[in-house]
């Protein structure tokens, strides 16, 4: 599964970080998840443990923090929420909403020593 | 040191950098530090150094992706054979495991270099960056990369390429666009294959063609069978077109 894979690329993002700004161990990080990603939060949080375990975010504390889905019309014109890729707009119904938000998928930030 | 990302064995450097370099004090020498960098920051940094790179050479590469058995070996087969001679052609195949469709590519001639993944699943950005090296690319060819069978995860993983295709028989289910949006949303061409099976299989065309669309309206769409020949013309002039125009896309 590519949670996997993703979280190594967390882990070498660390160890870069722990170079450049010189610390340790990371007790705690913050990832923010666009609702429309394809990464499932769940995945992350069981492939966090076994990817980390013997790196310097070993028994770090992991808070996944959710970002909406949001958009702009492209007829009306307005900003929307959608909760897929291919929601209408929840305002006139044209089915052609531009993402602006729910894509993401990043390290916002961390606790460390 | 590989001449497109710069890396050693396992050394990896790269400048995809976001330091937010603010921190403040917390209790135990603990502190907050700001990231706001990309979990793909890592393999979209590789990938802007391929997408460079073929820039550099006049490199049209393209990312196909489908479920196993779409048809995506058989299509480069048959591409390759209708093409060669107009332009040079290279594909790098990702599989988890054997060289069965490398093989099946060097029958036409032409270099293939097939990447086994293992338990990934897609292919990444890094890997493909020292597979192009490995296979000393001429200038001005056309770069296939076909993916991992996998209609999920190769959508995150940009390779560097000037677009996904994505692959689809009618043998597989009309509704897979709605079902696997991030690939079809990701995917700038459909090809839908094997409509010789047509009279045969329970495949609504329209049907499939508006989902997708709804997922992504800006995609083209060509309908074609691989092994009968049917419209593959509009393939073949749709790759003519991308490598004529590489260098404005």
């Amino acid at each position: 599964m590519h949670e996997i894979s993703l979280l190594e690329n967390v882990r070498e993002i660390l160890q870069e970080h722990a170079k450049t700004q010189h610390f340790k161990q990371v007790k705690q990080i913050t990832l923010e998840i666009g609702q429309l990603s394809c990464v499932e939060p769940e995945a992350l949080r069981f492939g966090f443990d076994v990817v980390m375990k013997e790196s310097l975010a070993k028994d770090a504390k992991l808070i996944l923090a959710t970002l909406k889905g949001l958009g702009i019309c492209d007829k009306c014109k307005q900003p929307v929420s959608i909760e897929t890729l291919y929601d209408p707009c929840e305002l006139c119904g044209n089915p052609f909403v531009t993402v602006t938000q729910g894509n993401e998928m990043k390290i916002k930030d961390l606790i460390v020593i | 040191m590989c001449g497109i990302c710069g890396c050693g064995q396992t050394e990896q450097k790269h400048s995809h950098h976001h330091n937010h370099d603010h921190s403040h004090s917390h209790a135990d020498n603990e502190r907050l530090i700001q990231v706001e960098q990309d979990l793909l920051s890592k393999n979209n940094g590789y990938a802007e150094q391929n997408r460079a790179y073929f820039k550099q050479h006049h490199i049209f590469t393209l990312n196909l992706v489908s479920s196993p058995g779409a048809g995506k070996t058989s299509l480069l087969v048959e591409t390759i054979k209708a093409l060669k001679e107009s332009f040079p052609i290279a594909v790098i195949e990702g599989d988890q495991q054997t060289e069965h469709d490398a093989d099946r590519i060097r029958t036409t001639g032409i270099p293939a270099l097939q990447i086994n993944t293992g338990r990934a699943c897609h292919l990444d950005a890094h890997s493909i960056g020292h597979a192009a090296m490995d296979l000393k690319l001429k200038p001005n060819s056309l770069l296939a990369i076909e993916n991992v069978g996998n209609l999920v995860c190769p959508s995150s993983f940009d390779l560097g390429e000037a677009h996904k295709v994505v692959v689809l028989s009618v043998t597989e289910g009309d509704d897979k666009p709605i079902k696997y949006p991030d690939m079809f949303y990701a995917a700038d061409l459909m090809i839908l294959n094997k409509i010789d099976l047509l009279p045969y299989v329970d495949f609504d065309v329209e049907r499939c063609i508006n989902y997708a669309k709804k997922v992504n309206p800006n995609i083209a769409i060509i309908q074609l069978s691989v092994t009968k020949g049917s419209n593959f013309i509009e393939w073949t002039k749709w790759l003519e077109h991308g490598v004529a125009n590489r260098d404005s896309q």
